[in-house]
């Protein structure tokens, strides 16, 4: 989607966080740093509390009757709002680039899917290139290297964003790896279908992550920190994994992924 | 070939456990991504000139039948033939009957991945006919009775270390009993035995990468000049090219070799770019006697008007495969069949079956970066979806997976089940244990174990659960 910058369109107040599975289930931190920077941001934030899954697993599974069910019903629940975020590309994109490609039967549906489109958007692009957002007051004392998830970088257009806002991170140096837009091996189902490929996807990001250097790895997925952190955890590295949004919130002294809680 | 396309998974273990492969798969990630990327940043109009290219194929497939008459009726008018093969075996007569028609002893064949789709090696050598690959590469996998790896670079799956001693192998008979280790020694030695092979050759057979209706040439891009020898040699010269070749003119040609060129090896332009019009004319100092064209459909015909059809756009540039991380874990051999990469995980099942083949278009993160870099911009990723979805439909999905599947979309569905699902799911989780933060195992997803420690949910609650305590 490109938008003149010229013409910033109408600041959208009323915010409906689309949370993601992962982050519901696993890191419900990610959801409450993205809260904290769209309301410092000055947006109302709502959680529709009907929301459920943005319907990936059905549709890279090729099972479209199921994926148009859940599409349906995510374009009920955010109906009316402002703007639809997620602190995912991958879900955002979803919403963004695929729903109305399922309704090309059906006119009437499809133009509601559009106009989901429309309004969706992942949650660092959504800050920085609408809201134009330029800085953030969070300090965090350490090297990271971010990855560029696949569908946040090529669907979506996210990649300077995160590391313009990383950039006014007070104590914060960004060590960029060789090769940072090769996908990690995640890919949602791929990677228990065909574990040894993703094994040596991701492989290879932890050798390119591990040689910046960096103490720190961020992105913008979960499903792809998961995976790499998973990965480093494995090998023995001691380098941490978090989500941009937790680093851009202050929230950057969390126990990382896969850290035992500090007691 | 015989397809072992089935066998993806089989094939895929022995890949990723060969060191030879493995030190070359290395090179070539970093060398023809590096190479395109450079070659598009000079060129400041490249992706015009992909959306020109794209039109122009779009164009081309929307008026397919129109401009392969055209075609034929130029090649007829130059003195030329062109036979219609609307299958593989038809392809494979045709081309036989006129080896047989010369008498021909050796066919020298310069890089046609076609013919590797029909298997013609196979069918001329059992008629007593030896086909001789005069491409450097095609020639190294010859003598090794391998099929190749990658569709611009066949033999790009070996190590210099092999190629020195499957030369010292083959060549020593010939009176070349030093194993070489130079790169252009190699090439060299190459030369030479092959140089006498064109000479002897009765018949050159080509591929090409375009078929230009409006001259009724067929054109041909090599860097090594083998092609030039195998159609102006040998008396006898034959195309052999997929319907879907085929383009306006000679200025659409011009367009398409400027994307080509560049996504496939970051070169300007390749070294050779060769144009073939007809036979030899009175006057002309060389040239085949017989100039024919044999144009295969082999199923092609019927992906027109279909959710696939943006496949016969592709321009066999490689550019999907050398920027793609499955291709580059485990190269071209796994994919089972003639066509590797992302485009062969939409072509093949076409092809051979999408039974036979059910796997490739399953075995992708879908990233999108071979869609990022072709020059006709075909959707890669859309096809490769298009085709779970008839796998779904015909319920060749494996039975966990859809299995899986029906549980999830069942709680999917229904959003006051699926969050107090996702509850459980917490708790249950935290139970195995979340001292460590991770799981080193955990059942049921022994996918991801194996290779990778599973991250623990955080303490307290799912985001739900948790937001409307905080609004509570
Ligand atoms: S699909 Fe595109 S990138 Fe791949 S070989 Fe064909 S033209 Fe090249």
């Amino acid at each position: 989607m490109s938008r003149s910058p010229s013409k910033p369109p109408a600041r959208p107040r009323r915010v409906a966080l689309f949370v993601t599975c992962l982050v519901d289930l696993f890191r419900p931190s990610v959801g409450f740093a993205a809260v904290k920077l769209l309301e410092e941001a000055g947006c109302t934030v709502e959680v529709p509390p009907l929301q459920v899954c943005c319907g990936q697993p059905a549709y890279n599974t090729g099972d479209r009757a199921t994926t148009r069910a859940i599409a349906a019903q995510v374009i009920d629940t955010f109906e009316g709002y402002d703007a639809v975020v997620a602190p995912s590309g991958s879900c955002g994109g979803m919403l963004s680039h695929h729903y109305p490609g399922l309704f090309d039967d059906d006119p009437a549906m499809k133009a509601r899917a559009e106009n989901l489109a429309g309004r969706s958007h992942e949650l660092i692009s959504f800050l920085v290139d609408v809201l134009g957002v330029k800085e953030v007051g969070a300090r965090y004392d350490g090297s990271v290297t971010y990855h560029d998830s696949c569908s946040g970088l090529r669907e979506l257009g996210v990649k300077a964003q995160p590391r313009n806002l990383l950039g006014s991170v007070q104590g914060l140096e960004l060590r960029e790896m060789k090769t940072p837009e090769v996908c990690c091996g995640f890919g949602g189902t791929f990677c228990v279908k065909y574990p040894e490929i993703s094994n040596a996807m991701v492989g290879e990001k932890s050798a390119d992550i591990s040689s910046t250097g960096a103490d720190t790895l961020l992105a913008g997925d979960l499903g792809c920190l998961m995976n790499m952190a998973g990965k480093l955890q494995r090998e023995g590295s001691a380098i941490r994994a978090r989500h941009v949004a937790e680093v851009l919130a202050g929230m950057g002294d969390l126990p990382a992924i896969g850290e035992p809680e500090r007691g | 070939m015989e397809s072992t396309a089935h066998a993806f998974k089989e094939n895929v273990g022995h890949a990723l456990a060969d060191p030879n492969l493995q030190d070359s798969l290395a090179k070539l990630k970093v060398g023809f991504s590096e190479r395109r990327r450079q070659a598009a940043e000079r060129l400041p109009e490249f992706e015009a000139l992909r959306d020109r290219a794209r039109d122009i194929k779009n164009h081309t497939l929307a008026h397919l039948d129109f401009y392969l008459e055209e075609f034929e009726r130029k090649v007829i008018g130059l003195g030329g033939h062109v036979h219609w093969a609307p299958t593989a075996a038809d392809a494979r007569r045709i081309i036989a009957e006129l080896c047989q028609s010369v008498n021909a002893r050796t066919v020298a064949k310069s890089k046609s991945m076609v013919a590797e789709e029909i298997a013609l090696n196979e069918h001329l050598e059992a008629l007593g006919i030896a086909p001789i690959e005069t491409d450097l590469g095609e020639y190294i996998i010859q003598l090794r009775n391998e099929p190749p790896s990658h569709i611009i670079a066949p033999a790009v799956h070996l190590t210099k270390d092999q190629v020195a001693d499957t030369f010292l192998e083959h060549h020593a008979k010939l009176g070349f009993d030093k194993r070489l280790t130079e790169r252009n020694d190699l090439v060299a030695e190459a030369r030479y035995v092959l140089r006498q092979k064109f000479l002897d050759a009765d018949v050159g057979l080509t591929g090409a990468n375009f078929l230009v209706a409006e001259t009724g040439s067929s054109m041909l891009v090599t860097n090594e000049g083998n092609a030039d020898l195998s159609n102006t040699l040998p008396r006898m010269h034959i195309v052999l090219a997929s319907i879907e070749k085929v383009i306006p003119t000679l200025e659409d040609a011009a367009v398409l070799l400027r994307v080509l060129a560049r996504s496939a090896t970051g070169q300007e332009s390749s070294a050779y770019t060769t144009l073939n019009t007809g036979p030899k004319r009175p006057g002309d100092l060389d040239g085949p006697d017989q100039y024919h064209v044999v144009l295969l459909d082999n199923g092609r015909s019927s992906v027109l008007g279909t959710e696939m059809q943006e496949i016969l756009r592709c321009i066999r540039c490689g550019a999907c495969m050398n920027h793609c991380p499955v291709y580059g874990a485990v190269g071209g051999h796994a994919y089972g069949w003639v066509y590797p990469g992302p485009m062969g995980a939409v072509l093949t099942p076409q092809l051979v079956g999408v039974e036979e083949a059910s796997n490739l278009p399953n075995a992708s993160t879908f990233c999108g970066r071979c869609e990022s870099v072709c020059p006709v911009r075909i959707p890669l990723p859309k096809l490769m979806r298009h085709w779970r979805e008839r796998e779904f439909e015909k319920h060749l999905t494996p039975k966990a997976v859809r299995q899986g599947l029906a549980l999830w979309s069942f709680a999917a569905r229904r959003p006051a089940l699926y969050r107090r699902l996702t509850g459980i799911a917490n708790r249950v989780l935290a139970l195995f244990g979340r001292a460590d933060g991770r799981y080193r195992a955990l059942p049921l997803a022994g996918g991801w174990t194996r290779f990778r420690d599973f991250p623990a949910p955080q303490p307290g609650g799912t985001f739900h659960a948790r937001w409307a305590k905080r609004k509570a």
